[in-house]
């Protein structure tokens, strides 16, 4: 193995790496890249280094700055329309999402990008969302202009044509804080006018206060009951068209029974009235629905396919290029992919060879080598351009379209939960019903009045809130515990189907390895250090992951020689002279060798021949997690069934076993389409199955299985398969999610027989007839905040033990 | 004891306007990002005439 040595870190000005390979110094300062450096001279030369005094090292490393034609389609007419949000004589109005926006340094930097580009008149960001508004004067720039620019300074928008859906959503959520707004403002104010009525029972006030105050209550309650509450009242009404009872059935019943019995008592000049208990309800039910919303929203898992795609391709027609948006592409259209574009449908390759990356899918970052006549799958994000394909599948009939769209297969499936919650609401209304009519029976011979009162008393009292507020709360909070933790869950549902887990599966490649901690070896003749610095220079000219890795093994060299008659090939390999040495490196057919040693031909080779001369070969080899063994021991602990699964040889079968328990089933060789076919396996021998993969190539065993979790690096890449993401360095507490999920069913459970005891401790006093309106008034917030605080501080303190926070 | 209608009507009215400066906060969208505003306050301007109604 040759000596690789290492140098003293020096930090990239611009993007604060550390610098690796040809460092740039400019202005005193050093730079990783060409690109940092270009981006530090763009805004030196407009003034505005202020970016840099913001934070330390703000940029993003802009180590690919060639934008080509990448977007040139934005000159299309019809393009821009779709882009621009207003239009007048002088002005036109833009609104971008940039992922890339992460610190103050980016909010002043793109609010003063009228400094770099003169047609803009002004910018202005929205951090939360990740968005740029921009006006600008169409005489001066255009949107092509205005998009390149962003992406030279490292600030590349995410262009796509639905974000309509967006703006609805947002107003959605408007909506729902206008509503509790207004419901936590009448609950207020009424719970105030009814206070002499509660501690004096009307004897200080008079008659004519207690009726100046019922109007008063009346008035602040009829917007909350018309306005507030009218999910409630619809949602009640859609589903008794379709014979169902949901959760918002009983809140609905509790409602109008409050709301009508209070008016005819304060009309009638018989009573209070309820309306702060009324009141009160919604605005708890109300923010409970809202944190509910939330914590679905939790990640855009829902992210429409379309998304990913782009927003315009260019189509030969005969020999003449012209741009059409996506949607329009049809069967057997020959498209033009340039370099970055990404595939927009399932493809043939008509170029010669192609280098494709599926990491926009999968999460795996190594390209893979497409020959003339595969197929390239949508999704797919070309290495090198441009290349013509040949359109396989309309856009909706796609590989990756039809992940999306066999989705809701899983999620339709109504969880156990959802389906307890159900049945008890059903259960809930026939037995709120039940006891009221008993207790109307009952009186009914005795006193009239009291038996009305006892009636509608029960449908007051009897509260849903359990069924409406645990699960949100109980689950919202352990979602937002777990993202902390670098634990993405899909929404609510995962957590409950991973509390009934019962056989974990690992895929091998990328899950129980590191991608990222790729040991790279040289094998064959000592290299001296001339020969090492060679094979730099070359490397270092080279973009594809493996050159980028040998490069960082060799970086002592920090500097690179001058390169001539460089050439690099797709899926093949890099040559060139280095100081009229002959370099190449590149694959074994490539550099030339016959004799291919099969041992371990999975791990990756670069071989390595200098002037015509085979030197050795550089292996790439994979590094298994260090938490893969913790997490087996801790699985197998708790009685789950362990199995691995893998495309690779056997090769590593005795490390593995010593790794895993020998109950565990171990699985080579194995096909995409063979992973699944375990899977369902497993799931026949009634085992719930909880598969741990990586992306796309086991993107149907992830759907097949009852959880499906994605290991990635990157939280905005994952497969639409997967149900969770657990970013790579939180592995290890694979085992205490498990748990956890399991601790959080118990924590509902314990929930509803808290309320159910509220219930009866309520209904006592209403079968009665007895219930005053100070008894429900003070019983209703009570049971509701209990019941919120035990289910947040339970699975926090569980969290805690399980050395989750 | 006729003064504390007139005190009620004073407190409802004042409580409404703060209910109406709520509505009118959220409809423009004030709670939406409430990271950038904090940000934006602190830079020295040197030429920004961006005016900071949101048109979103």
């Amino acid at each position: 193995m040759a000596n690789l040595k290492t140098d003293q870190k020096v930090k990239c000005f611009h993007c604060g790496e550390y610098c690796v390979g040809d460092t740039t110094h400019y202005d005193e300062k050093s730079f990783c890249c060409l690109g940092c450096k270009f981006v530090y001279e763009v805004l030196n030369e407009n003034q505005l280094c202020n970016y840099y005094e913001l934070s330390d090292s703000p940029g993003t490393t802009r180590k690919n700055i060639e934008l080509g034609e990448r977007y040139a389609y934005l000159d299309d007419e019809g393009i821009q329309n779709k882009l621009i949000k207003f239009r007048d004589a002088e002005t036109a109005h833009l609104r971008f999402h940039v992922p890339n926006m992460h610190c103050s340094s980016c909010i002043w930097l793109l609010e003063h990008l009228q400094k770099i580009d003169k047609g803009i008149i002004r910018s202005k960001v929205d951090f939360i969302e990740k968005e740029l508004f921009i006006v600008y004067k169409p005489v001066e720039t255009n949107v092509r202009k205005i998009v390149e620019q962003l992406s030279l300074i490292g600030y590349e928008p995410e262009l796509n044509l639905n974000q309509v859906d967006k703006v609805a959503k947002k107003k959605k959520v408007r909506t729902r804080v206008l509503k509790i707004g207004l419901a936590g403002f009448a609950f207020g104010n009424i719970m105030l006018l009814s206070f002499p009525e509660y501690f004096s029972g009307g004897v200080y006030t008079g008659e004519d206060f207690r009726k100046v105050f019922g109007y008063l209550n009346f008035v602040l309650a009829l917007p909350v009951f018309l306005y507030s509450a009218s999910e409630f009242h619809l949602n009640t009404i859609r589903s008794i068209r379709q014979r169902t009872i949901n959760i918002d059935v009983p809140i609905a019943i509790g409602i109008v029974a409050m709301f009508l019995r209070s008016s005819y008592e304060i009309f009638s000049g018989t009573g209070a009235g309820y309306f702060d208990s009324m009141t009160g309800l919604v605005f708890f039910m109300l923010i409970g629905r809202n944190f509910q919303d939330k914590t679905y929203e939790w990640l855009s898992f829902d992210r429409d396919y379309k998304s990913y795609f782009p927003i315009a391709v260019t189509r030969y027609r005969g020999q003449i290029e012209h741009t059409i948006p996506v949607n329009e592409i049809q069967i057997n259209d020959r498209l033009k992919i340039r370099n970055q574009e990404i595939i927009p449908a399932d493809v043939l390759l008509l170029s010669k060879n192609a280098e494709i990356d599926y990491s926009f899918v999968s999460g795996e970052s190594t390209p893979v080598n497409i020959r003339k006549g595969e197929r390239i799958f949508a999704g797919g994000r070309l290495q090198r351009g441009p290349i013509d394909v040949l359109v396989q599948q309309e856009i909706s009939h796609s590989y990756l379209t039809q992940l999306w769209n066999q989705l809701p297969d899983k999620s339709s499936r109504k969880s156990g939960f959802q389906q307890m919650v159900s049945i008890i609401s059903r259960w809930f209304v026939l037995g709120t019903i039940t006891i009221a009519t008993i207790s109307f029976a009952y009186w009914y011979n005795i006193d009239i009045t009291r038996a009305v009162n006892a009636f509608t008393a029960v449908l007051v009292i009897a509260c849903a809130c359990a069924l409406a507020l645990s699960a949100p709360f109980t689950f919202g909070n352990m979602l937002r515990i777990l993202g902390k933790k670098g634990i993405y869950l899909r929404n609510a549902d995962v957590l409950e189907r991973l509390a009934d887990i019962t056989s974990v599966v690992f895929d091998k490649t990328g899950t129980l390895t590191e991608l990222e901690s790729t040991v790279v070896e040289f094998h064959g003749d000592d290299l001296c250090d001339e020969d090492l610095r060679n094979i730099f220079s070359i490397a270092s000219s080279s973009s594809h992951p493996l050159s980028v890795l040998i490069c960082k093994q060799l970086k002592s060299f920090s500097n690179r020689d001058n390169i001539q008659n460089i050439n690099e090939i797709p899926g093949a390999g890099i040559e060139g002279y280095v100081n009229s040495n002959y370099i190449k490196l590149g694959n074994h057919a490539f550099a030339g060798i016959n004799s291919v040693d099969k041992t371990d031909f999975k791990n990756s080779r670069v071989h390595v021949r200098i002037n015509d001369e085979t030197k050795g070969y550089f292996l790439f080899r994979n590094k298994y997690r260090i938490s893969v063994k913790e997490v087996a021991d801790k699985l197998s602990q708790n009685n789950y069934q362990l199995s691995v699964i893998s495309g690779d040889h056997e090769g590593e079968r005795p490390y593995l076993e010593k790794m895993l328990n020998n109950k565990s089933a171990l699985l080579f060789n194995q096909q995409p389409s063979d992973k699944l076919n375990y899977i369902k396996s497993l799931q026949d021998k009634g085992h719930k199955v909880m598969m741990v993969g990586d992306g796309l190539n086991d993107a149907g065993a992830l759907l097949q299985s009852n959880v499906g979790f994605a290991l990635s690096s990157d939280i905005n890449n994952f497969t639409p398969a997967c149900d969770g993401i657990i970013l790579g360095q939180h592995f290890n507490k694979l085992a205490e999610v498990i748990k956890f999920a399991k601790a959080g069913q118990r924590i509902i459970i314990i929930s509803f027989i808290i309320s159910l005891f509220y219930n009866a401790l309520g209904l006592w006093f209403a079968v009665q007839g007895t219930l005053s309106p100070v008894i429900a008034a003070i019983l209703m917030p009570i049971s509701t905040s209990s019941l919120v605080i035990y289910t947040v501080i339970a699975s926090s303190i569980k969290a805690r033990r399980l050395k989750l926070r | 004891m006729q003064v504390i209608l007139i005190l009620i009507t004073a407190s409802l009215l004042v409580a409404t306007g703060f209910l109406i400066a709520f509505l009118w906060s959220v409809k423009t969208g004030q709670y939406e990002d409430d990271v950038s505003p904090a940000v934006r306050i602190l830079f020295d301007d040197e030429t920004n005439q961006s005016d900071n109604n949101s048109k979103s």
